[in-house]
């Protein structure tokens, strides 16, 4: 006998991701998924963002990883909440780790939650954790054509970060194209030029984020 | 690369599915992959047959039907088979008609009574 189904496959994720989303409304809470490669500069990012808003918001952090503790360590010497997932081999979160890492964040006392998401261009795309905004970093190493190649997260992301723009003198890297490229997948996309070493362009990621953030914090 | 986490969220649909019709056996499985999707159908098949080893849709024959990506642009109308999601002609934003599916259509099961 053949049966009509229907479904969207994902669609016990987008359930779990609408609860997670229905809590942080409550909350009065603002969260950011923060996608990208691996070492494309996540946690540094985080390391720096905290230093720049921990005067003025209270934060906390998601960390998604693998297996290791080593992100989290990082961001708690930062004095700020810090919860790690360990995905357990998965190449992304999804709604329910992100669910299961909130029981152990007390998320009154929050305003804004970052989410590092496992590093990967692919995967993390696909899954919606009940986030109010998808950002991702891309590193001038890792090369323009990137928004061709993987054109789902840049899609789906509201703020393209371009990191380690301290390395352009080194790396065969055009700005210029790879905005174009970017555009042509999403005409949207926010980008802002970074490096989270010598601090460039980090003043407007904050504008950014704290514009975002007043939207949704009272 | 997340096609098993893909195929486990497919299994637990049939699965429940199965359970509604009081299926024994689950033969065949029919689903929709957008290309916009980021799934692999290959790597689909694979996770499918590993995870579905044991339970009641082991064996099942996975069916998937590739959905080309089409969009439209309001001055120079459909495109198919494009990536992205401005118009090939005049680089105008353009509407997502399909491409982005991930759904379950049906399924084809053994011994199942009268469902609803
Ligand atoms: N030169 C330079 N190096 C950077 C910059 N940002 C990050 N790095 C370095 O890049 C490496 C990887 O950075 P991480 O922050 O650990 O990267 P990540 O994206 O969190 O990596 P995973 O969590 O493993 O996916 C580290 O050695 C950083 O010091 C930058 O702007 N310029
Ligand atoms: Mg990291
Ligand atoms: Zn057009």
């Amino acid at each position: 006998m053949e049966v009509r189904v229907v479904k969207d496959i994902l669609e016990a994720n987008e359930v779990i991701a609408r609860e997670n989303r229905r809590l942080f409304e409550q909350e009065g809470l603002y969260v950011l998924n923060l996608m990208g490669a691996p070492g494309t500069g996540k946690t540094t990012l985080l390391e720096r963002t905290i230093e720049l808003l921990k005067d003025r918001w209270r934060v906390g952090v998601l960390e998604g990883d693998i297996a290791t503790t080593r992100d989290s360590e990082r961001i708690a010497s930062h004095g700020v909440p810090v919860v790690q997932i360990n995905t357990g081999g998965a190449c992304h979160l999804d709604g329910n780790m992100v669910r299961g890492g909130l029981g152990a964040l007390d998320l009154r006392g929050l305003q804004v939650l970052f989410v590092e998401n496992v590093g990967n261009l692919v995967c993390p795309a696909e899954f919606n954790i009940g986030e109010d905004d998808k950002a991702m970093i891309l590193s001038v190493t890792e090369g323009d054509d990137k928004p061709l190649k993987y054109p789902l997260m840049f899609q789906v992301s509201s703020l393209l970060l371009l990191n380690k723009i301290d390395l352009l003198p080194y790396v065969d890297f055009d700005v210029e194209r790879f905005k174009e490229y970017a555009r042509r997948v999403n005409p949207q996309i926010e980008i802002i030029e970074v490096s989270c070493k010598t601090g460039q362009g980090l003043s407007d990621w904050v504008k950014w984020l704290e514009s975002r953030i007043a939207q949704k914090v009272k | 690369m997340h096609e098993t986490a893909i195929a486990q969220s497919l299994l637990e649909i049939v699965k429940e599915q199965a359970l509604l019709y009081g299926a024994k056996k689950v033969t065949r499985i029919r689903i929709k992959v957008g290309a916009l999707s980021g799934v692999v159908p290959e790597a689909l098949q694979f996770a499918f047959e590993v995870l579905s080893r044991g339970g009641v849709a082991e064996g099942a024959r996975l069916e998937i039907e590739e959905v080309p990506s089409r969009i439209r642009c309001e001055d120079c109308g459909v495109f198919e088979g494009t990536p992205f999601l401005v118009c090939p002609n005049c680089g105008k934003l353009a509407e997502l008609l399909s491409g982005r599916e991930l759904e379950i259509e049906s399924m084809e099961i053994e011994d199942g009574g009268e469902g609803s």
